[in-house]
Order: C-alpha cells, then sequence, then structure tokens
C-alpha cells in the first residue's frame, strides 16, 4: 500500500504542557481590564464613532485607475472640488494608480446621487477608468445600519441560547459577556482609528463571534469533562487545570488562523482589507477573551459539581416523578 | 472507533471521487471543459459580480406617484358611475388620502354610495378569509358627501402588481442591451434589484430605466392658449401641461383625459425623416388604437393634438387629414441614441411609476480579475502556511490532516457548485478562512492524542481515545460557527451572504474531511505498519 511509502515521523510538540500557568490568579485584574477596555470603547464610539462606511452613511464611492502613469491626486481633488459636491475625500487605494473617491450623501434624498456620481464620472473619464462604484441612497444606508446591528446581536443570542442548551445558565453567561466584550472591543479600536466601518466589518464581527465561541466552547467541554473526573477539586484550581490542558491547541489554532489571515491580509487585495484586518483583531480578542473572561467567570459565578451520570439519573428520576405527580 | 466496514470505507472514498468530479470543472476553463466528453460534470461556480464585474442595481418604486395616478383615476371613474347614473354632483375632489364627492341632492347619498361601489375590486383570496375591497365608499361627515378611500391593503396590492409590472417591463426593455442573463427580481413592497454581470457601462443601462416612457396623445383646447388659460380660469377636465422644446409654446393647455396611450403601440422603430434629416419614431397602434386614433383626427382635421411623453409634449401638430392607417411619426429633439432609447422603452410598455435607483454596486471587469488573482495568490499563501505549520506540528499525521484540508476545500467546492451558489470574493475569504477552522478539528484530535499519550495510555487506544473525545468538542464548536453563518445568511445582503454561505459548507464538510477521512487515513496507516506493535505515534 501508499501508506508504506508516508515517511513516519512525529511532529514538534512545540508547547511545555507542564507550565500550569495561574490564569485564574490573574481572573481579578483581568476582568477589570477587559470592564474598563469595554467602557472605553463605548465612550470612544459615543465619542469620536464609527467612521462609518459607504454603505452605513450613505453616499458614493467611486474606485478610478489612471490609463497610464500614475494618478496625480493633487489635480484630480482640484477638479472634483471645483464640481461642488460637498467634502470630496480622495486616496491612494493600494497602488498609485488607483484612486478612491468618496462623496458625501448629497442632499437631496434619492434622486440627487446618482447624478452626482455622474458628474465625478464625466469629469474623469478622460484620465481615469472607473474600476468600481457604490452608491447607497439614504434609505437603503439606514436599513443596512439597522440589519447590521440586529445581525450582530441575533448572532450573539443564537451563540448564547446553544451554549446554554449544551452546558449550563453560568457557561452561557460566560459566553455572552466573552462575546459582547469581543464585539466591543473591536468597534472600539476601529473607533480610535477611525478605520472604516462597513458591512464587510459586520460580516467580520459575525465570523468573529463563530471564532471566539468556538474558543470558548472548547475550553467549557474541558471544563465539563474535569467537573466529571475532578469531584473534589477546588473550582479554580480546576478552572486553570481546564485552561492549560486546552492552551496548546488554543495557541495552534490561534497561530493557523492568523497565519491565514495575515496572507489574506497581505495578498488579498484592497477590496477586502478591512474585512481581514477586523477578522485579525477580532482572533486576537477573541482568544484573550475565551481564555480570560468566559472561564474566570465561572470561578465567580459557580457550577453545578456532579455532573456524574448518577447525578444525571437522580436529577431525571425526581423530574419524572414529580410529572407524575 | 479506528475500525471501518468495508462498506463506510467505500462510502467515504466514493464521496470523496463524487466530490472531485463535481468540482473538477471549476480549476478548468470554460473552453476546456466545454470539449470535455458528455458524461462528465461540467456545471462551474458562477463568479459574483466582485469577481467578474457588472451592475447591481436597487430601484425603488415611487410610491407616491401610484397613490396619486390611482387618485386620479378613482376621480375619473367615481364621475363617469355617476354620470351614468344619472346622479348630480357639484364636485369630486381629491383631499390627502381620500376623494370626497360632493352630490347635488343630499337624498341620493345612499343611492351614490350603491353606484359607487362599481369602483372598487376585489383583491386577495374570498377563500382564505383575506378577501375585501381595495376601496372603502362611506358616507362623509358632511350631509350629502360620500368618501371614496382606497385601503391598506388595496395600496399594497397595487404596489405590488405596479413592482411585477415593472420587472415585466424592465426585463424587456433590457433584454434590447444584446447581452445576456442579468436577473431582475423584486425585493420587499416595492423595490426591484437587477444585477447584469459583465454590464461595462451603466449609462446606458440607467437611461433605459430611468424614464416611465409613458406616451400619450391628447387633444389640445381649441381657442385658449395655456397663458390665457392661467390668467382667467383652467376650464373643467383641462390641464397645463410642459413644452419639450426650445422652440414652441413653453405651456400646452391639453385635455387630461388622453385620446390614445402607449398601452395601444403595436410598435415602435427609430427612423429618419427624409425631409428634414432628424431622427424620429415610427410607430403603429394596434386595432383599437388605430380606430380611436381614427375617429379623432377624422373630427379633428385642422386642429392640433399634443403628443405627450412622460407628461411633457414633444411636440403637437396640426391633424391636416384623418390618419386612419393606424401608423405615424413622432418628431422631438432626438438624436440617435435617445431616438432608439426611446423605441425601445415605447416598444417595451411604460413603467407604472418612476424608479430610482437607491443602491448601486458596479464593478469594472478589470478590477474582478484583479480580485480574482489576489484571492487565488492569498488563499495558495494561506494553504501553504496551514499545511507547513500543520506538519511541522503533527509530523505524518499532519500530512494526514492536510489530506483532509483538501478533501475538505474539494468538497466544498463541489456543494457550492450543486446548489449553484456564486463565488464572491468574501466566499474565497470564507474558504480560506474555512480551512483554517477545519484544521481546528484536527488540532483538537492530535493535542487530545498527545495527551491521552502523555497519560500513559498505549498508541491504539490513544489514537482511539483522542478521536473518540474530541469529537464532542468538534461537534460543539462547529454547530455555534454554525448559528453564527446562518444568521450571517438570514439578514446579510449580497457579499455577505455569499460568505455565510461558503462558511456553512464548510462547517458541514469540515467534520467529515477532517474527521471522518482523517480517520481513515490513520486507520490505513496503521494497518501497514508491521506486525506487531507501534512503536511511536507520528503526531
Amino acid at each position: 500500500m501508499l501508506m508504506k511509502y508516508i515517511p513516519v515521523f512525529k511532529g514538534f510538540d512545540f508547547f511545555p504542557h507542564d507550565l500550569n500557568l495561574p490564569f485564574m490568579k490573574f481572573k481579578g485584574p483581568a476582568l477589570a481590564a477587559s470592564i474598563i477596555a469595554m467602557l472605553l470603547s463605548i465612550a470612544l464610539c459615543m465619542t469620536l464613532g464609527l467612521n462609518y462606511g459607504v454603505d452605513f452613511k450613505g453616499g458614493s464611492l467611486i474606485e478610478l485607475q489612471t490609463k497610464s502613469g500614475n494618478a496625480d491626486i493633487s489635480s484630480l481633488r482640484e477638479k472634483l472640488n471645483a464640481l461642488g459636491l460637498g467634502n470630496v475625500q480622495i486616496q491612494e487605494f493600494g497602488t498609485p494608480n488607483d484612486v478612491l473617491v468618496r462623496l458625501e450623501e448629497q442632499p437631496g434624498g434619492e434622486t440627487a446621487q446618482q447624478p452626482a456620481v455622474q458628474k465625478v464620472i464625466d469629469a474623469t473619464s478622460a484620465d481615469f477608468v472607473q474600476r468600481r462604484v457604490e452608491v447607497v441612497g439614504p434609505a437603503v444606508s439606514s436599513e443596512l445600519r439597522m440589519t447590521g446591528f440586529i445581525a450582530v446581536a441575533a448572532g450573539i443570542l443564537a451563540i448564547v441560547a446553544y451554549v446554554w442548551f449544551r452546558f449550563e445558565w453560568q457557561f452561557a453567561l460566560g459566553a455572552v459577556v466573552a462575546l459582547t466584550h469581543d464585539v466591543l472591543l473591536t468597534a472600539g479600536i476601529f473607533s480610535l482609528f477611525q478605520l472604516e466601518f462597513d458591512l464587510s466589518t459586520v460580516a467580520a464581527l459575525l465570523t468573529i463571534l463563530g471564532y471566539s465561541v468556538n474558543d470558548t466552547v472548547v475550553v467549557s467541554d474541558r471544563i465539563r469533562e474535569n467537573l466529571r473526573k475532578f469531584k473534589k477539586m477546588e473550582l479554580n484550581q480546576l478552572l486553570n487545570l481546564s485552561i492549560n490542558e486546552t492552551l496548546s491547541r488554543t495557541i495552534l489554532t490561534g497561530v493557523t488562523a492568523i497565519a491565514v489571515l495575515v496572507s489574506l491580509y497581505i495578498f488579498g487585495g484592497e477590496v477586502i482589507r478591512s474585512f481581514n484586518l477586523a477578522m485579525l483583531l477580532g482572533v486576537v480578542i477573541g482568544t484573550y477573551s475565551s481564555i480570560f473572561i468566559a472561564a474566570p467567570l465561572l470561578g465567580y459565578l459557580g457550577v453545578k459539581r456532579d455532573w456524574s451520570d448518577a447525578a444525571a439519573k437522580a436529577v431525571a428520576e425526581t423530574k419524572a416523578s414529580r410529572a407524575k405527580a | 472507533m479506528l475500525q471501518f466496514t468495508r462498506t463506510k470505507i467505500i462510502l467515504i472514498l466514493l464521496t470523496c471521487f463524487a466530490g472531485i468530479a463535481v468540482a473538477m470543472p471549476n480549476f478548468f476553463s470554460k473552453e476546456t471543459v466545454a470539449s470535455w466528453p458528455s458524461f462528465v460534470p461540467k456545471k462551474q461556480l458562477p463568479l459574483g459580480l466582485d469577481l467578474q464585474g457588472g451592475a447591481h442595481l436597487l430601484l425603488a418604486m415611487d410610491q407616491d406617484e401610484i397613490k396619486k395616478d390611482w387618485m386620479n383615476n378613482l376621480r375619473d371613474e367615481s364621475r363617469k358611475v355617476l354620470r351614468d347614473a344619472k346622479i348630480g354632483f357639484t364636485g369630486i375632489g381629491i383631499q390627502g388620502s381620500q376623494l370626497v364627492v360632493k352630490l347635488a341632492k343630499p337624498e341620493e347619498r345612499d343611492e351614490a354610495i350603491k353606484q359607487l361601489h362599481k369602483v372598487r375590486q376585489t383583491i386577495g383570496s374570498a377563500v382564505l378569509g383575506t378577501g375585501g375591497y381595495d376601496v372603502d365608499v362611506s358616507a362623509g361627515t358632511d350631509p350629502g358627501t360620500v368618501i371614496v378611500k382606497p385601503t391598506e391593503a388595496g395600496l399594497r396590492a397595487r404596489i405590488s402588481n405596479a413592482a411585477a409590472a415593472s420587472i415585466e417591463t424592465i426585463n424587456r426593455r433590457v433584454n434590447n442591451l444584446g447581452t445576456s442573463e442579468s436577473t431582475i427580481v423584486r425585493q420587499g413592497a416595492d423595490r426591484i434589484l437587477i444585477q447584469f454581470p459583465g454590464l461595462k457601462d451603466t449609462k446606458e443601462l440607467k437611461a433605459l430605466i430611468g424614464e416611465t416612457a409613458k406616451l400619450t396623445f391628447h387633444e389640445v383646447h381649441p381657442s385658449l392658449s395655456a397663458e390665457e388659460a392661467k390668467q382667467t380660469s383652467i376650464p373643467a377636465g383641462y390641464k397645463i401641461y410642459p413644452g419639450d422644446k426650445s422652440e414652441g409654446p413653453s405651456e400646452y393647455l391639453l385635455r387630461e383625459q388622453p385620446v390614445v396611450q402607449g398601452d395601444d403601440l403595436a410598435d415602435a422603430q427609430p427612423g429618419f425623416d427624409s425631409r428634414t434629416n432628424e431622427a424620429v419614431i415610427n410607430f403603429r397602434f394596434n386595432q383599437s388604437g388605430a380606430r380611436k386614433f381614427g375617429n379623432f383626427t377624422k373630427d379633428n382635421v385642422g386642429k392640433p393634438f399634443a403628443i405627450v411623453l412622460d407628461n411633457k409634449v414633444l411636440s403637437a401638430p396640426v391633424i391636416r387629414e384623418p390618419i386612419l392607417g393606424g401608423s405615424g411619426q413622432i418628431s422631438g429633439s432626438f438624436d440617435v441614441d435617445s431616438s432608439n432609447r426611446l423605441a425601445v422603452q415605447l416598444r417595451s410598455g411604460s413603467l407604472p411609476a418612476k424608479l430610482t435607483i437607491v443602491e448601486e454596486r458596479t464593478v469594472g471587469p478589470s478590477l474582478g480579475a484583479d480580485s480574482i488573482a489576489d484571492g487565488k495568490r492569498a488563499g495558495i499563501i494561506g494553504g501553504i502556511a496551514v499545511v507547513i505549520l500543520t506538519v511541522l506540528a503533527y509530523g505524518t499525521f499532519g500530512i494526514f490532516a492536510c489530506v483532509g484540508l483538501v478533501v475538505h476545500l474539494i468538497l466544498t467546492l463541489a456543494l457550492m457548485t450543486l446548489i449553484g451558489s456564486t463565488l464572491t470574493l468574501p466566499g474565497i475569504a470564507g474558504l480560506v478562512l474555512g480551512v483554517a477552522m477545519a484544521v481546528d478539528a484536527n488540532v483538537l484530535i492530535y493535542e487530545r492524542i498527545r495527551e491521552e499519550l502523555r497519560a500513559g495510555k498505549t498508541a491504539i487506544s490513544a489514537i482511539d481515545a483522542g478521536f473518540q473525545r474530541a469529537f464532542v468538542t468538534i461537534a460543539d464548536s462547529q454547530l455555534t460557527t454554525l448559528a453564527c453563518a446562518i444568521i450571517m445568511f438570514w439578514l446579510g445582503s449580497g457579499p455577505i451572504r455569499g460568505f455565510a454561505v461558503t462558511l456553512t459548507i464548510g462547517i458541514l464538510t469540515s467534520i467529515f474531511a477532517s474527521v471522518t477521512v482523517v480517520r481513515l487515513l490513520i486507520s490505513f496507516w496503521l494497518k501497514a505498519q508491521p506486525k506487531g506493535r507501534i512503536q511511536i505515534v507520528p503526531v
């Protein structure tokens, strides 16, 4: 068989498994830091605000490429400012031949947007080719904002419902705090650096939710298993053990995901760069929150200790007898 | 866990081969695939607009216009109904969203209400108990008045019908652009989504759908001009229309009820007037249109009539002789492009209301091609990174995991091809991320095997336990991600949906590819080991 020709060698177990890092010792400061970070993020979003992209703010985005040579941004700016379309943003996009032109939403409602874009295209068509045009009117942008918000909220709720169903309420509460933390912090960083926040950022947030809860579930699973295995172990010690036991997996999976995302970020093109940036941030934040928020919260909340089959049976029997009565 | 029955092995292998067969065409160009023998699957994943270039336009219908048109119609019909029933009235006026009829004799009100019931139409289904009328006719608060008021359901039905009619019309108009496979679908109550792959210039498309192209022929007031009417009073049944041309009067006083409408056109073609060398439109009426137009011109020789497009007077020629053949010519200030376009619009029929573009996303073909190239490059580099990391970390078993990843990728592509989803740029990102998440399953299993080995288990039982114990975790974590993906699909639009679809399919296939297939590979490997105990577990 072919199997004979496959080289047999052991992998490099990079992770020192006997570290037993005292995560739970830092649960107080870690939670405090997380809460402060969350509050800061909220404050940032409320003061600086999010830099909404065309999707959420309305307006137009036109990507242009020069027909030859580098784009002369200052002369383009002069030309477009003369059109009287309010604040026109022009930036280089990826390469020196590509520019991105952003128009703010034109006053005059839905019908006022298209003529403005046409003006820009007419003014630039001699030197530039249009690569992309996105125009979002006032009605659609407010709808997209709404659905984006609902999608993230519904995502958190659906995950929490699942975790609650599979584990105990304490796990679900830990998960919801961790997920809210991830979303808030990512939004906070987007606000701090005024990165563009649009539909693809929302998709990234949802994916981050998925990734983060993935991490949380892996740790929770181990906690549940250890609760069955070590019935008498002190809870904080048990949580610490579970985090440590899954740490090698957490890190390896995180490194793989980050490797892929970095490659997407560098080589994947300008169009999805903001999406990939959000994902990168989210993976790091999500990994942190699984270790430092979701599991430590259980230390505060306490958790059902008897997970044995006998106990489960006893519970089921009392339920059944109650139902009979 | 490591024992597979023969049937199971065959089923797993069959699934893999079927996946390869279905996914295969995606790796070749369209031309190559076309030359394959007929029994080979040929279906390729269609590329989204962001990858192949094209236009995505979301149009909103002008609801107010539909409402206004309807109110005008109701007024005309009510007037006719009351006249036919010989019920006198002193006025019928539109007040806000209702029609107020003032009767000459208040005692005729009950009869008037009975007669006015004729203007309402049933909507919905009587069988389902949702039946009703589109208009409420009731007594007004003032004596001798009747209120005719459209119902909510009636308005919804109107808008729904108008949207359906608009889609038909747009379809006919867009077909004239010559390029293929546009999709035009309804979205919500009053919106229409047009997706047009491969379209290079949206200007023509926007111009084609930008006009309602309502063509009407009107009688011009025989004696009064628009100026005079403005100074005195506008006679009943007449209305002032703006002119379209620089020459001639700027406004016309026309009878509001048109003689013939664009619906009665049988054909419209662009042409040239041989005398003036101007671009014109030659049109032909259908039978009923020809009869109406013939009768009108016969009775009005020597008088002018007006050709009105979208409420603007194109021209107002004088009728020299009765036009009985049912064909004619429209001149206006056309150039070749605009006469071509108008001919298409007239042939395709008018839109019930004006459409406004509320969202546009257009991607040029060059950007699409760049995006594909970028996506491929990033995917390959990302994939290589994953392979290196996995093999470094898990040795021989890492190689098996990578085989699992390849199967995962192929099956994901195959399923996407089967369900006919489109591949978008976020979709490519989803594929690559899916690989990163699928490898998580293997990481979980292998870390578990290592743990069991450290706990002193023998090779076989450690491998066995690794798969068994990790599976619960894998299922849990994948299902929660699945919940996220489904919500993204449910709430997301366009690109987000593409991403959600790939993510969902990726999750489903990863359990098979990264768990079952890898387990099978490991069981083959174990069997191929020299007799006796395995010395090391290559993980």
